[in-house]
């Protein structure tokens, strides 16, 4: 288990002043200066040996993703855009940093825009986070009083502006396409990659955008070190990992652990274990909304990391555990969280917009067992056609929870389809 | 107010509008259309009439069809009037597993009124959301500009009688809990600085 020394938020709870004051007296803006000085390179470099993989849901290796902005720039301003739009379902931790802890993401926001030569950062955060985007802004304000920001960050020379941006209720705009088109005064419907926003992101300009996690850490690690992060968790899942516990387990919470451990632990020891046992367990989404659910054989060995998650066919995604217990119509909660796709599609791609209302409805008659033995199939190559077929993630995200439900769960489905239809048939002699 | 009321910001409010605007580049004045629309929600009483959306569009020189097709897109904008107080549940998944259907029904009970609807004396306007992000607090009601999390209907019944009565509301977490740590106390971070 991952020591408090190692932890990197130490004020998840909001135990303590989330201020100015409070975030120096836990290291925060501890001589930045001397961090920038590195050079942007060395910083750069640093991340990378740090092996920190990106904390929004893709996971992809940070220090790689800053290295694609352009080393000079061609006359373009080169942007930050931090995506605090946060929104997966089961996913809660952005949240406790934007309000308890939000001086360690501005102060990434200086790190991380010197690396990449962007003297602006957008924060683009969920309209509903109403209080969290006043904590924020309340952060950024002191930092400008101190001289951490602005014209002359930490004394450092670098010229760093950083703002607020709230959103106004689409969980689509957490796309990053979307959430630049967004940001830009637009309806938040995604942009089709090439070209990448490395290259031609918000007004055009290079942009790179990174979840909030994932900057709020940089400073850490550029004073611990990228090889103390690598120490932490397994190869190629390094570091520590803020998890998000959810649904049937006596005591709900979010805490910091470390990359790769068993999904049982992390549960017993810090949710109090699933509600009525860890035998009462049905099934697990293990990493927000959009990753295939696993049953409880899988549960009872599994580690929560990108690879190992990814190896059982589902995804560490936004680290989101949310919880089932034996109480619970796993169809239902599948055929709900379709419904969420299917409110949430922008409507730009027609396999989105019209499949995912089609795998809804489908999902809803599944439910109520009113269906055909087929129509499970069908449904599963429906999500094939939506899959691969869009702009951007969403129609696929919608595909892959249905995808773990029938791959562990078909019996369920065929038992309930079995026992309308016999009831049907009793009636009908 | 009608849809045909004029509309302008105030005074203060043009000036906060203008303070908005300055954070993106000059020609990129568009990007204010989300904040801007928020602003003007709030002083038109909650919800957004067609003469505010020209005025936004108007101080930032983006075609009426433009924030339209803005206003129209985000859920966050009410594009008719709604009560004093906008209750909204959250029914995804992770709020659905702890309760959150019985916590919608207790609304529509006590309230007598559907999803989507607001009470004859326009105190509260009920409705469902999707995921606010607060599962581990679930379930979570969003009101106003606060979530009131770890509902139940017991509590549900509380909040919106004293809401009624125009009574002081305590938001966060409704049962003996710091945030999102463990009800029963810190399994991490117990000797931090408080």
């Amino acid at each position: 288990m991952l020591s408090d020394k190692d932890r990197i938020f130490t004020n998840l709870y909001g135990q303590a002043d989330w201020g100015l004051a409070g975030a120096r007296a836990r290291g925060d803006w501890d001589n930045t200066k001397a961090i920038l000085e590195r050079g942007r390179d060395a910083i750069v470099e640093e991340m990378k040996n740090s092996g920190l993989r990106g904390r929004g849901g893709a996971g992809f290796p940070t220090g790689l993703k800053w290295s694609f902005m352009p080393k000079q720039s061609d006359g373009r301003p080169h942007y930050l855009v931090v995506n605090a739009d946060e929104g997966e379902p089961g996913t809660c931790k952005d949240r406790d940093i934007l309000r308890h802890d939000p001086h360690k993401l501005v102060e990434g926001c200086l790190i991380a825009g010197f690396a990449m030569g962007a003297h602006t950062a957008y924060i683009y955060i969920r309209g509903e986070f109403f209080r969290e985007a006043e904590n924020l802004q309340g952060a950024i304000d002191q930092a400008y009083a101190a001289g951490l920001l602005g014209p002359d960050a930490c004394g450092s020379g670098w010229a760093m502006d950083v703002y607020v941006h709230r959103g106004a209720g689409a969980y689509i705009c957490g796309e990053e396409m979307a959430l630049i088109e967004s940001l830009e005064g637009k309806k938040g419907m995604p942009r089709l990659k090439p070209p990448f926003p490395a290259n031609t992101g918000l007004y055009g300009c290079p942009t790179t955008v990174n979840n909030v996690e994932t900057i709020a850490v940089a400073p850490t690690i550029l004073r611990r070190g990228g090889a103390w992060f690598a120490g932490l968790g397994r190869n190629k899942n390094t570091g520590t990992k803020v998890f998000c516990i959810s649904g049937h387990v006596n005591h709900p919470c979010n805490v910091e652990e470390e990359m790769g451990i068993p999904l049982k632990d992390l549960i017993e020891k810090h949710a109090g274990g699933v509600r009525g046992g860890w035998d009462n367990l049905k099934a697990i989404i293990p990493g927000g909304s959009s990753v295939p659910i696993l049953p409880k054989s899988i549960c009872d060995t599994v580690l929560m990391d990108f690879d190992s998650l990814r190896a059982v066919k589902s995804g560490l995604g936004t680290a989101a555990v949310i919880v089932m217990d034996k109480s619970t119509d796993v169809v239902a909660a599948i055929a709900r969280l379709s419904r969420f796709y299917a409110h949430e599609s922008c409507g730009q791609c027609t396999p989105c917009r019209e499949g995912t209302g089609w795998m809804w409805r489908v999902m809803e008659r599944l439910v109520t067992g009113d269906a055909e033995i087929e129509e499970i199939d069908m449904l599963l190559e429906v999500g094939y056609q939506i899959e691969g077929h869009t702009i951007c993630a969403h129609g696929d995200a919608s595909a892959w929870p249905i995808q773990g439900l029938v791959r562990h769960f078909r019996h369920d489905i065929e038992e309930r389809i079995g026992r309308v239809k016999a009831a049907r048939a009793s009636r009908a002699a | 107010m009608t849809d045909n009321a004029p509309f302008a910001f105030t005074h203060e409010n043009l000036e906060q509008a203008k303070r908005i605007i300055a954070r993106y580049p000059a020609g990129r004045q568009a990007s204010a259309v989300l904040p801007l629309l928020d602003l003007a929600q709030r002083q038109n009483g909650g919800w957004l009439s067609r003469a505010a959306m020209e005025h936004v569009g108007g101080l930032i020189d983006m075609a009426s069809i433009r924030v339209y097709e803005v206003a129209t897109f985000y859920t966050m904008y009410n594009l008719k009037p709604i009560g004093r107080h906008h209750v909204r549940v959250c029914t995804t998944t992770p709020c659905q597993l702890r309760g959150a259907i019985a916590v919608v029904d207790a609304c529509r009970t006590a309230l007598a009124i559907e999803l989507g609807e607001t009470t004859a004396d326009g105190s509260v306007t009920l409705a469902e959301v999707e995921c606010l992000g607060a599962c581990v607090n679930a379930p979570v009601v969003w009101i106003g500009d606060d979530y009131f999390e770890d509902v139940d209907p017991a509590r549900m019944n509380a909040i919106l009688a004293a809401l009624r009565k125009g009574e002081a509301v305590v938001p966060g977490p409704q049962i003996e809990r710091l945030n999102s740590a463990p009800d029963t106390g810190l399994t991490t971070l117990a000797n931090t600085v408080r």
